[in-house]
């Protein structure tokens, strides 16, 4: 092209093609930007950053001294500090820098964090002696170690203090493994035990069928149960002793002494103190008690394992509804169905059952399944737990069949197609070898169309796996007290509610008190999800272009 | 198989009753499996449709009318006939009701067989006969007799139930909440030709008529928190006498307003807290001969239902316009018109009337939804007295003949009609009618509002702006990258694109609510400055990359403007976010939102349709971006060649000859894309704060359908009205998503079609 002036530059449309091309770049931005921006803010949580000591005076009060971990930093114009009430001067300066201190000790302040202005900082310095303690109640607490104690007696002062702590911290984490495995396994299990006893008196009250004989007897397994819990519980409180037994005197930043009991810390770390392999270590170790352990603290602090297993769980059940009848529906359209004005008026359908509205399904699954079919089931089998609701309220259950509903048209659409890539030729070479028309689908079709089907299916789980709107109507909660697959007879609780990954960021990020100090966590499993769903998507998206290449080569 | 068969030298038998067997095995498998398709495969698509039905079945009720159907008609023994009753009411189950006679006698009796279950008589001071009788409200349960000696006694029905042996025993009271003593109300001792009252825990409102004049008085009670003795201090109203003779007085729950009847056509307002000051006189009945048959308090004490003799009933209420409250005529209804109204009886839980005209016919009206639910003649002859059940599932009534009759009501939703979902309704206590969604309230007396149309303003709204941001985007893009871009950039750039449809919605919505709409909210002029940047930057860098020497220029092939691209738009973002503060302290005096508040009077929220708008439009842009790009590369080469061919400059060809080509397609990919905007949940509901407004405004939220329904639906009660008109909300989006997506699917296809001519 010649280089002409600008008005001839500008007619030749050349300007219109990089405006398309920007929108490319903007458009690729945004993705990379945002799924950046969840990763960073995600996994930089667990990355234990050095925690500062410094004086603070704001002017015309009297110096205090924090201790704190520096979360943001930002610039903002004077004016807007000054109408928040500081005593700052706009004239003077425009801009000043605020820091978000995290300061922890909730229950000493009220607050995790404290805005404070850079400027009025004075000597920052980062002690290695400063201690951070995570906690089961009330947040992180940031301090300095005076003392261990075991029972009240004094076993570790000053320097010795730490080095006695570590074990002390241990020992008290193995008895409250312990007590859990107990209460939540055998413990769990006589409460699940006793609740079918009850519900078995009242069904035979129901039926007018409660004898003296089956009295006896329910009585006498009652008895069993109650006599194991009895032992249990004496055993349940010598742990409850030992696991109270030991206690460390702290000091938080403003001099104040507290005694922390053991039973109540999860973790204990001097960040300033640790090296690189150390907090590397100390990172993987947050990493993993995310994805394993159990939410703490209204969710905000702790893990998300309930939530990973309650999306897997209704997923995975989702899957065994949605294939078969995803398939056989996609089956008869393409093989059986004659192709004429209605099933094309079908598919068209089903196409864009595909579009409508996930929330759609929720109401159809609150009031059709929960409702309607949950309530009757509740009626017929379950009357003796009425009025409490068996299936007739939401639960995996309903959940797993609304999200089968919401992506059966994707697994339809997806094996549709795949059916559609056969060749011919090689239907028909079934045919002329004198198989019947099953026979060829049994042993041709669908074997060579199971790529298409798995791509269906991924996608379908890919959808469902991030879908919360429906699942707010038809059986998710906040914070289920057991996982819905445990050891208690019927082992599978397809009646219970459930903990669900999507949901969780919701709620923790909109319902949470504590919408701060949770944040963090909420990005880190936004990343979680979006790691999930992107890895389904890049299978979906590989098995596709294997099985174009696959039949690429049949073709020819 | 055959019929040769070559006996001799074959060995193979086709026949042998093992093959026959294997051959009538296949056969059935394959027919089997035929049917077994055939009905999984409908099976399954029924049950998709089967969505479309339920909602529908759950949705139909709301807009039913109402039923009465016949169930007992008895006389009972202890009725006089020279003794016309006075009132007639029920229970909660309507099991147990009561009628008062004017001789003061008081019958509880069975309210299915007439079987009496007490009688009393009221305690009415001798030598005095009742002259006139109001009802306080049907929920309060206490009524007010009117005495020949100018005196007034109160009384209150009561009902206890017992369930002995688990039956239900329902046992009927009757008491006296001011004593069983009359009141004197008329000092000279006149008879009271009509008589009201109005209570509440902190006294009494009490007010008669002899002839023209009026009398009142009002009694406030204070209770002494520690000992509980009451005081009673009584003051007087000197009212002047009213234009006419009274027919009828009303006093509001709030002890606020006096409604006297009077002159056959008129209803003078009284303003009971300036000691009985005329508010106004208003003639509430036109025409000649028209006069005011019955008028009654609707359930709240705000609406009077005005019934005349023409058979119109018309609701007013006092409207407080600029300053002075007026009582306006809100709406009226002339579906009894012919017979003169005799009765009008309100519901006491629902904004619903019943009026009984002399030819014995009732109708049940809805004030809200402007609704006539029901005209029905209750039977041969005229109708003296008639009751409603407090559920409203039963009525009592008593007719000419002094017989009884009992009927069942089904009326379960009568707030409902097309005016009250999509139109403008005058609700009481408006200035003007409104659309408004509000659909909960703390006090039972709530009229409830359940407009669908600020909502579904609110989701157009939120597509509206989603759509501004992500039409032309997506669709640039698409273009970019169908007909310009590098086929191995394509190759990349692809899967981007599909993982940005994949991002789940809750986490674009987290996104939203959290990081960007405080972000956006201190970065105001930021944002702002990028969007009107953008375009100019990228075309002052492209002029600038045409200027380049050659040498430079060629080095990056033709396909791949878009990645030089990229570092421009980042830059250009950093940029803008940086000057942000300086921007807002050098123009808007530091805070722009402080700013737009004050001296722009545009109301800032945090959470905006700014906010939705780029957080949705985000969650849109692949929908479009996937259909437009595959409509515009499966433009057929030879067109395009063509045309460059012909000496057109590639925009040229894009413009006159591909976009002009896969423009339906271009088009159904927006129709999507707008489905999909609609229908989203997780973004709205976290992204703006929920209000249901209908205001343009971009820095005010919305409140959506779809929003709505995930925050309503699980608290509403299974088969009510809310829960009914939340079916109804969800059943709108399925439809429009549907044929939006339908309509789109047919342009596709015939696009296809043409592609394939060509």
């Amino acid at each position: 092209m010649k280089q002409g002036n600008f008005t001839t530059w500008f007619k030749s449309g050349s300007p219109w093609v990089w405006m398309n091309a920007g929108a490319v770049a903007i458009a690729v931005i945004m993705t990379l930007g945002l799924l950046l921006l969840i990763a960073v803010r995600g996994l930089s949580h667990f990355w234990p950053a050095d925690v500062i000591e410094a004086e603070y005076t704001i002017p015309g009060q009297p110096t205090i001294t924090l201790i704190g971990e520096v979360t943001t930093r930002e610039q903002v114009p004077t004016e807007r500090l000054h109408g928040a009430g500081l005593p700052v001067d706009p004239e003077k300066t425009e801009f000043m820098d605020r820091e978000l201190l995290k300061v922890g000790n909730r229950d000493l302040y009220g607050a995790d964090f404290r805005w404070i202005v850079a400027d009025w900082l004075e000597n920052e310095r980062t002690p290695e002696d400063i201690v951070v303690i995570e906690r089961r109640e009330w947040g992180n607490f940031y301090g300095y170690l005076l003392q261990v104690k075991q029972a009240g007696q004094l076993i570790a002062e000053g320097d010795q203090a730490w080095t006695a702590l570590q074990p002390a911290v241990d020992r008290a984490l193995g008895i409250y493994d312990e007590i859990h495995a107990l209460e939540t396994g055998a413990i769990g299990k006589i409460n699940a035990e006793l609740e079918r006893i009850r519900l078995r008196e009242r069904g035979y009250e129901l039926d007018n069928a409660l004898t003296d004989d089956r009295k006896a007897q329910l009585e006498a397994e009652r008895k069993v149960q109650n006599d194991l819990y009895a032992e249990l519980e004496a055993n349940l409180i010598d742990l409850y002793r030992e696991f109270n037994r030991d206690s460390i005197r702290v000091r938080a930043m403003d001099g104040r002494e507290k005694d922390i009991n053991l039973s109540a810390v999860v973790r204990v770390f001097q960040p300033n103190a640790m090296g690189p392999t150390a907090k590397v270590g100390h990172y993987f170790s947050k990493l993993w008690e995310f994805v394993s352990d159990e939410p703490r603290e209204a969710n905000t602090e702790g893990g998300v394992f309930p939530a990973i297993f309650g999306t897997v769980m209704m997923v995975l059940l989702m899957s065994i509804i949605v294939t078969p009848f995803g398939v056989l529906a996609a089956v008869y359209l393409r093989e059986y169905a004659k192709q004429g004005a209605v099933t094309r008026t079908i598919r068209i359908a089903v196409n864009n059952l595909a579009g409508v509205p996930s929330i759609v399904y929720g109401v159809f699954g609150l009031g059709f399944f929960i409702y309607l079919l949950g309530g009757n089931i509740d009626q017929l089998f379950f009357p003796e737990s009425l009025p409490a609701p068996t299936l007739g309220t939401g639960g995996l259950l309903w959940a797993s069949l609304t999200l089968a509903l919401l992506t059966v048209p994707v697994v339809i659409v997806a094996t549709e197609e795949g059916l559609t890539r056969i060749p011919r030729s090689l239907r028909e070479g079934s045919l002329a070898l004198g198989a019947t028309k099953s026979e060829t689908l049994w042993k041709v079709i669908l074997p060579m169309s199971s790529p298409a089907m798995m791509t269906g299916l991924i996608l379908a789980v890919a959808r469902a796996a991030g879908e919360v709107a429906p699942l707010m109507l038809v059986g998710v909660v906040k914070l289920a007290p057991t996982l819905p697959l445990n050891g208690n007879y019927p082992y599978l609780h397809l009646d219970q509610k459930f903990m669900h990954l999507g949901f969780h960021i919701y709620d923790v990020g909109f319902q949470s008190p504590n919408v701060e100090a949770a944040r963090p966590l909420v990005y880190a499993t936004a990343l979680l999800l979006v790691g999930v769903i992107a890895a389904l998507n890049f299978a979906a998206v590989s098995i596709r272009n294997h099985l174009r290449e696959k039949y690429k080569a049949l073709e020819n | 198989m055959t019929t040769q068969s070559p006996s001799k030298t074959s060995s193979v038998d086709f026949n042998t009753p093992a093959m026959q067997r294997h051959r009538a095995m296949r056969h059935f498998k394959d027919h089997f499996t035929r049917w077994y398709v055939a009905v999984g495969g409908l099976g399954v698509i029924v049950a998709v449709l089967l969505i479309f039905l339920y909602l529908l079945y759950e949705v139909l009720p709301l807009f039913g009318g109402a039923e009465i159907e016949e169930r007992e008609r008895y006389s009972a023994s202890w009725v006089q006939a020279d003794d016309p009753p006075l009132m007639l009411a029920m229970e909660e189950q309507g099991e147990v009701a009561i009628r008062v006679a004017r001789s003061g006698q008081v019958s509880f009796f069975n309210a299915r067989d007439g079987k009496a279950v007490l009688q009393q008589q009221l305690p009415i001071p001798a030598g005095a006969q009742v002259t006139s009788f109001s009802v306080e409200t049907p929920n309060s349960r206490r009524f007010v007799v009117g005495l020949s000696n100018g005196q007034v006694l109160i009384a209150q029905h009561d009902y206890k139930v017992t369930y002995p042996d688990d039956v239900r025993l329902i046992t009927p009271s009757l008491n006296f909440p001011y004593g069983q003593e009359a009141i004197t109300l008329d000092e000279q001792g006149r008879a009271l030709d009509q008589v009201a009252m109005s209570s509440d825990s902190n006294g009494l409102t009490l007010a008669g008529s002899i002839g023209s004049d009026l009398v009142a008085t009002s009694v406030s009670i204070k209770r002494n928190m520690m000992t509980g003795a009451e005081t009673r201090s009584e003051s007087r109203l000197a009212l002047d006498p009213a234009q006419g003779e009274v027919t009828r007085i009303l006093i509001d729950p709030l002890r606020q307003w006096m409604y006297v009847v009077n002159g056959e056509q008129h209803i003078d307002v009284l303003a009971l807290r300036k000691k009985g000051e005329l508010n106004g006189r208003y003639k509430v009945v036109e025409g000649m001969g028209t006069s005011i048959t019955s008028v009654n308090l609707m359930l709240g004490g705000i609406s009077l239902i005005v019934g005349d003799s023409s058979g119109e009933l018309k609701q007013w209420f006092m409207v407080r316009g600029n300053g002075h409250p007026l009582l306006t005529e809100v709406r009226d209804f002339d579906q009894q018109q012919g017979e003169s109204i005799a009765l009008i009886q309100p519901e006491e839980r629902r904004k619903v009337f019943l009026a009984v005209d002399t030819a014995g016919q009732l109708g049940i009206y809805n004030s809200t939804a402007h609704n006539n639910l029901l005209v029905e003649p209750l039977g041969e002859g005229t109708v003296s007295a008639v009751a409603i059940g407090p559920r409203a599932d039963h009525l009592l009534v008593e007719h000419g003949n002094g017989e009884l009759s009992y009927w069942d009501v089904h009326n379960e939703h009568p707030e409902i009609s097309w005016s009250s979902l999509w139109g403008k309704v005058w609700y009481e206590s408006y200035p003007e009618p409104d659309y408004v969604w509000q659909s909960t309230s703390a006090t039972s007396e709530f009229e409830p509002k359940l407009s669908l149309a600020p909502l579904t303003f609110g989701t157009l709204k939120a597509a509206f702006y989603a759509m501004l941001l992500a039409t032309p985007l997506a669709i640039a893009a698409a273009v970019y990258t169908a007909y310009f871009m590098a086929p191995a950039l394509r190759r990349k750039v692809k899967p981007i694109i599909e993982l940005m449809e994949a991002l789940p919605t809750v986490i674009l919505g987290f996104l939203a609510g959290l990081w960007l709409a405080p972000l956006l909210e201190d970065n105001l002029p930021g944002i702002v400055s990028l969007l009107i940047l953008t375009p100019i930057v990228f075309i002052a860098f492209a002029y600038g990359w045409s200027r380049l020497p050659a040498r430079i220029r060629l080095r990056v092939p033709e396909g791949w403007e878009a990645v030089l691209l990229i570092p421009v738009v980042m830059l250009l973002g950093w940029a803008c976010f940086a000057m942000s503060v300086y921007i807002e302290a050098w123009f808007f005096g530091g805070d722009m939102r402080v700013f737009l508040t004050r001296d722009m009077g545009i109301n800032f929220d945090q959470r905006n349709s700014l906010v939705v708008g780029l957080a949705m439009g985000f969650a849109v842009i692949p929908t479009i971006f996937s259909i437009a790009e595959d409509a515009v590369f499966s433009v057929p080469r030879h067109l395009t060649q063509g045309s460059l061919a012909l000496g057109a400059t590639p925009w040229q060809t894009l413009s006159r000859v591909v976009i002009l080509t896969a423009s339906p397609g271009i088009f159904s990919a927006v129709m999507i894309g707008m489905g999909r905007a609609v229908g989203e949940t997780m973004i709205v509901l976290m992204a703006t704060g929920n209000t249901p407004i209908m205001d343009w405004n971009i820095f005010e939220g919305m409140r959506t359908l779809s929003a709505n329904i995930a925050v309503e639906m699980p608290e509403s009660e299974v088969g009510s009205t809310h829960y009914r008109v939340l079916f109804l909300a969800a059943l709108v989006l399925l439809s429009f998503t549907f044929l939006m997506n339908t309509a789109a699917e047919l342009i596709r296809q015939r696009l296809r079609k043409k592609y394939a001519s060509l």
